[in-house]
């Protein structure tokens, strides 16, 4: 089995067989599972089909023989797009687990991310549940890590990308994208010259996980392979919680913005060296 | 400049905070006898990022906000902070992306978060646009929202152009379907159906606040403060737009 395992790519699974691909054989249990028909009450009224799990699988098990809460997020569902039924359930079960921690069970959190951000069918609410599940990381993440894995093909966008910026640690694959805004809005908001949404290779030298690793945004930079994402989580949940977490070096950040002459369109060496300087 | 005005308007004789990005108004003030800090975020036509010239929360806002917020933490006082939010949206260019703006924001967000977890009150004031990332940066994180009632006030997660691009609609038919999808909407009586403010406010002149429209806000800000009981957000639950929110986490806590 773990032979099979091995081979498999990362990205070609589901949410629900990447969930299982993490955990302790065995250990999978799935809340509130698409049996249950917890459904969208907003997408049908807009002629969208709903999906059963809304896009989001919730699994409890095991790693390492400790406990753990995986929410993966399906990107083949409108895009991955979190709507307010989806977004409750990552925000719950985050919300769960820092209450488990509270009482000294020491649940931590893995984040699978493939998702454009809010679903505009369900606009204010998807914001909302957003809003929820970034102060739920903030919290769970006072006691144990909080894990985001962005491993392609969707990538991770929208109010999500703020969410990957929040976790404890973020590994990323050569398939993953990361960024604040979709290439076809900064095309709409900001013209063609600034942003060519058609342009492959540039939003991926970019926006890409090698650049995204390289330039200090990222954590790990692993292989599309179902055993090294595996033992990569594993391997950072052993860690514990950072000593230095990304979002809290506004110093360090601040200080590189200023160094940065903005004047010129910027390209992506520029970004590696301004960041990957030596850290304070 | 409503944010700006808002603020000049609630700050008046308090101690400005220095080392920020110009975009960036903080000040340490009162509120009755109450001391707060008051965070806005403006136009700067200076900017050094020419995507967030317009009260954008871009890079620097975003770092900057981070720094704000962790500052008042560090005063071990748990002072009240007063979010001002009048942003239009987060910036939208090359710079931004590749600079990683998404990790600005998260810094911002992250700090507010941190404030309201320490024990400090966090409120929102809306007095203008609170779009999409900008919002989550500056505002979203509060213990309690406050909206001003007016055309002008409104939370969403889209631009009406680009959100009619994304989802493949004209502008007239997402304005159709928004009418009746109340979380599609742009105004704010459709907003505060899903339970997420805490109050709404009239006020005579949101442009160019009044003295008896600065008391009353005022007033407003100082009883969401007192109302304060909570760390997290749980407060917002509960509204039957939003029935589903809490549907979804009564099952989770069952199957636990």
């Amino acid at each position: 089995m773990t032979d099979l395992l091995n081979k498999h790519s990362f990205v070609e699974l589901g949410a629900r067989q990447r969930a299982k691909a993490l955990l302790d054989a065995g250990s999978f249990r799935e809340l509130i599972d698409p049996f249950q028909r917890v459904m969208s009450p907003w997408l049908s009224r807009q002629g969208v089909v709903p999906q059963a799990d809304d896009g989001v699988v919730i699994a409890k098990g095991s790693i390492d023989g400790l406990p753990v809460v995986i929410a993966a997020i399906e990107g083949n569902f409108q895009g991955g797009s979190l709507g307010e039924v989806g977004g409750a359930k990552i925000a719950g079960a985050l919300e769960l687990a820092a209450e488990d921690n509270r009482k000294g069970l020491p649940t931590r959190a893995v984040l699978l991310l493939e998702t454009g951000g809010v679903r505009l069918q369900e606009a204010n609410l998807g914001l909302a549940a957003i809003a929820d599940i970034h102060a739920a990381i903030v919290d769970l993440r006072q006691y144990q890590p909080v894990i985001g894995v962005v491993a392609g093909s969707v990538g991770c966008f929208g109010g999500m990308s703020i969410a990957a910026g929040l976790c404890s640690y973020l590994v990323v694959t050569r398939e993953a994208r990361l960024g604040l805004n979709g290439p076809q809005v900064i095309e709409q908001e900001a013209g063609l010259e600034e942003y060519d949404s058609r342009d492959r290779p540039f939003i991926w030298s970019l926006t890409g996980g090698e650049q995204r690793f390289n330039s200090g945004l990222a954590d790990r930079y692993v292989a599309d392979d179902v055993a090294q994402v595996q033992q990569t989580v594993t391997a950072l949940l052993q860690q514990g919680v950072p000593t230095q977490q990304r979002s809290r070096q506004a110093e360090f950040y601040l200080a590189r913005l200023a160094e940065l002459d903005a004047t010129p369109q910027i390209d992506p060496a520029t970004v590696r060296a301004l960041y990957q300087g030596e850290r304070s | 400049m409503r944010g700006l005005q808002w603020f000049n308007a609630l700050s008046a004789g308090a101690t400005p905070v220095e080392g920020l990005p110009d975009s960036l108004k903080v000040a340490d003030g009162v509120l009755g006898e109450q001391a707060v800090r008051f965070i806005a975020v403006v136009t700067d036509p200076q900017n050094r990022f020419p995507r967030a010239r317009n009260g954008e929360v871009g890079l620097l806002e975003g770092w900057g906000l981070a720094k704000a917020v962790d500052e008042a933490i560090a005063r071990g006082d748990k002072r009240p902070i007063i979010a001002i939010v009048d942003v239009p949206s987060q910036a939208y260019g090359r710079r931004e992306e590749a600079l990683g703006i998404h990790q600005a924001l998260a810094a911002a967000a992250d700090s507010y978060a941190r404030a309201r977890l320490a024990g400090h009150p966090v409120i929102a004031l809306l007095v203008g646009k609170a779009m999409s990332g900008a919002f989550l940066a500056h505002g979203y994180q509060a213990n309690r929202l406050i909206a001003l009632r007016d055309p002008g006030v409104m939370v969403h997660a889209m631009g009406k152009a680009s959100a009619a691009r994304v989802t493949l609609r004209s502008v007239e038919e997402l304005e159709a379907l928004a009418a009746s999808v109340p979380p599609m909407a742009y105004d704010i009586e459709s907003y505060a159906s899903l339970g997420l403010l805490w109050e709404t406010l009239s006020v005579s002149q949101i442009e160019q606040p009044t003295p008896d429209d600065v008391a009353r806000v005022s007033d407003c800000l100082l009883n969401a403060i007192k109302d304060v009981d909570g760390r997290d957000l749980s407060s917002r639950l509960g509204a039957t737009n939003r029935a589903a929110s809490s549907h979804v986490r009564e099952l989770l806590r069952e199957q636990w």
